[in-house]
């Protein structure tokens, strides 16, 4: 049976818990609707990049000198898994959502006698993969000093994965992220960069451009920069993903903290009333028997 | 005079957006003009000074990487980095005159060589222009 003493610390170091979860769930919620602003401003570049692309790419016919980010190396052996994690934890299932998509998609290409390697963005991820697969990391960038996210950030990641593509380290690649849905849902997202998938046209729908330089050197130009603007956003939804997931987290952890502290004082009180009891008894008790 | 939509967006934030009526863009086979009714073009761009002129105004941007989309009624420009010539940081823009001079040494094939050749070019001619208009601005 615990004493007075040990109730009344518990309950004070339960307190002083919720105390920081609730400042942690303030400082997520503002940090959230920062980084949702964001996302929703990147969205427009990312939307007419890929509607340019996706013209140009159904305008040109397959061919020899078409560039191999767009048409592949001809072959899926050997396959990039680019992991975009948080830096910090405290934020529930998001990391391990996350990861466990990717080892889902890794055990399974590997069942096919596929080569998988990671390219981790993110402490976290790469803490986690680390443990399962430590001899297939390539990379590991993290970005725990990058106080808001630019485009710099998601440039310098794209350019580390176009050399090791160029270097001929892998045949297809593909980004994790956690797509932002709303504040309480975040779903794991896996999309494929290398070679670029880009949804089909309807016919005629199309409008002639003049081009200039021509559409394959264009297309040249502008595909490298499409995997930094794919890795920027999956950036962005990443970091809103995150707010939403931390905030619901401390805010469950806040609501935890307040029924214990309920339950632990009701014990305090009925553990104090017991014992005032108990005295007086004695007291009484030894009143009588004078 | 007729006017049309100019969208300049940045992966970041959409820098402007609005009617003008004449916009100067550096295409990187050449600078070219669009107003009302252009034909659908699409052009990629080098670093260079982007103008844009509306009822009487005139603003120019720095735009450095990405592509321009036109047609009769809108102008769309996707750069990589769109910062008004105001806004232009000349310690920023003389670091990556030096990048791009080291790029320039360190490439190793002939083609990557004039590219960074061409790219210190184009930065060279935006530091020209832009220490020609500080000075003709402070007389």
């Amino acid at each position: 049976m615990p004493s007075l003493k040990d109730l009344r610390n518990r309950i004070a170091s339960v307190k002083a818990t919720q105390k920081i979860t609730k400042a942690m769930q303030m400082v997520a919620a503002a940090k959230l609707r920062r980084a949702q602003t964001a996302a929703e401003a990147a969205r427009p570049f990312a939307e007419r990049m890929e509607q340019v692309l996706g013209n140009l790419a159904s305008s040109i016919t397959t061919s020899a000198d078409t560039p191999l980010l767009l048409a592949g190396t001809g072959s899926d052996q050997r396959h990039l898994l680019i992991v975009c994690t948080s830096e910090r934890g405290l934020c529930g299932a998001f990391n391990s959502s996350i990861v466990r998509l990717v080892r889902e998609r890794a055990n399974a290409l590997m069942a096919q006698g596929k080569t998988v390697e990671f390219f981790c963005v993110g402490r976290k991820g790469y803490d986690q993969i680390r443990r399962v697969y430590p001899k297939q990391i390539v990379e590991f960038v993290d970005l725990r000093a990058v106080r808001t996210l630019g485009y710099d950030n998601a440039h310098g990641i794209a350019d580390k994965v176009i050399d090791l593509f160029n270097k001929g380290s892998f045949d297809v690649a593909t980004v994790f992220y956690s797509h932002f849905k709303n504040v309480v849902t975040q779903i794991p997202t896996a999309q494929q960069v290398i070679p670029a998938v880009f949804e089909q046209k309807a016919a005629g729908e199309a409008v002639p451009y003049d081009y200039e330089p021509e559409e394959s050197e264009i297309l040249a130009d502008l595909l490298p920069r499409n995997i930094a603007v794919q890795v920027f956003r999956a950036l962005l939804e990443n970091q809103a993903s995150f707010y939403g997931a931390q905030m619901s987290a401390m805010d469950n952890a806040t609501r935890n903290a307040g029924d214990m502290i309920k339950k632990q004082t009701l014990i305090y009180n009925r553990t104090r009333q017991a014992q005032i009891t108990k005295e007086l008894i004695e007291i009484i008790s030894g009143a009588e028997a004078l | 005079m007729a006017t049309f939509t100019f969208e300049l967006v940045s992966p970041e934030r959409l820098v402007f957006s609005g009617p003008v009526t004449w916009v100067d863009v550096p295409g990187s086979e050449g600078d070219f003009s669009v107003g009302a009714g252009h034909a659908p073009f699409i052009a990629t761009l080098r670093p260079g000074i982007l103008t844009v002129r509306g009822d009487g105004t005139a603003k120019r941007l720095f735009v450095r990487g990405g592509f321009a989309e036109a047609n009769p009624t809108t102008l769309t420009i996707l750069a990589e980095r769109a910062t008004p010539v105001e806004e232009i940081d000349t310690a920023q823009l003389r670091q990556l005159i030096k990048d791009a001079e080291e790029d320039v040494a360190d490439a190793r094939t002939d083609e990557a060589r004039q590219k960074a050749t061409v790219m210190l070019a184009d930065l060279k001619q935006v530091a020209d222009a832009l220490s020609q208009g500080s000075t003709t601005a402070s007389h």
